[in-house]
């Protein structure tokens, strides 16, 4: 007797699936790192106490920066890379 | 009405986290991947670039001293060289895989350059430890790039470089002007803010 819905899936699949994932959680690990930290260190978010605070103090706080590099960077480069990794995954070899 | 120092080091840290993500991403999807978009191969040497031109204001304004001057001209000179030929390389107008050795001649000059212009010990502030940790592992890490003029391909040396760029970003993001490390601030240092 056979059983035709068994099949065999290649290793390489298995390492390409790890491999999106791996660049998909990038960003979001980044975003959550900042939120975070601007949780454990409130006092880093000017914008929470905007009163009296400098331009500068407004424009450049690092939790946010690492939050906002980690949004810029699922956008701009993780998305498009992960949908070329699996037209790439998926193409014929 | 210039920014602290410490939030130009926060500016270039994000820059450099970019930097760093971009280069894990190479690693982990490959070169072949990671070229499929033009524009894409010239992300990163793209921003590398940029930030050692955003390297001579910082050089303009920021000269508390000769040697502030030294480091940070020296800084914003081999992170151009490296960055422009990573640049040609990837546009295939630079052919020889020898002009990868500017991002250990980057790595070399930076660490030196960090050690030399911090002129007070380890646990005298924040600020100076890490001016210390940053220099000794630009040094130490410069090992990685010039391997990877030999084994380019190498999946571990990418990771490794990449996670060495990401976390020359998380000490940046951890400088402070004034502010103690791990207890210790020197009476010298100031009063600590924030």
């Amino acid at each position: 007797m056979e059983t035709p819905i068994v099949r065999h899936i290649p290793a390489t699949a298995v390492t390409r699936t790890t491999r999106a994932r791996v660049v998909s959680l990038l960003g979001p690990t980044t975003v959550a790192s900042g939120l975070i930290w601007g949780i454990l260190q409130p006092w880093r978010l000017t914008l929470l106490h905007p009163r009296g605070q400098g331009l500068w103090w407004l424009l450049i706080e690092p939790p946010l920066l690492v939050a906002v590099a980690g949004v810029i960077f699922a956008l701009v480069v993780a998305r498009p890379l992960l949908t070329d990794l699996e037209a790439h995954d998926a193409s014929p070899r | 009405m210039l920014p602290h120092a410490e939030m130009v080091h926060w500016g270039f840290a994000a820059g450099i986290l970019l930097v760093g993500l971009c280069l894990l991403c190479e690693a982990i999807v490959g070169p072949e991947v990671w070229r499929m978009r033009p524009w894409r191969k010239y992300l990163w040497p793209g921003i590398a670039f940029g930030l050692g031109v955003c390297l001579w204001p910082v050089m303009a304004f920021f000269t508390n001293s000769s040697i502030h001057m030294y480091a940070h001209g020296s800084w914003a000179e081999v992170l151009m060289l490296a960055g422009g030929a990573e640049l040609g390389l990837v546009h295939g107008r630079l052919k020889s895989p020898l002009w990868r050795l500017t991002w250990p001649l980057a790595f070399a000059v930076t660490g030196i350059a960090f050690i030399v212009h911090e002129q007070n010990p380890w646990f005298f502030a924040r600020s100076a430890f890490l001016h210390h940790l940053l220099g000794w592992t630009f040094l130490v890490g410069a090992v990685i790039p010039l391997a990877l003029v030999w084994r380019p391909r190498s999946t571990v040396l990418q990771a490794g470089f990449a996670l060495t760029i990401v976390a020359v970003s998380v000490m940046l993001f951890a400088d402070r002007d004034v502010a103690p490390v791990f207890g210790h601030l020197s009476q010298l240092a100031g009063p600590q803010h924030r």
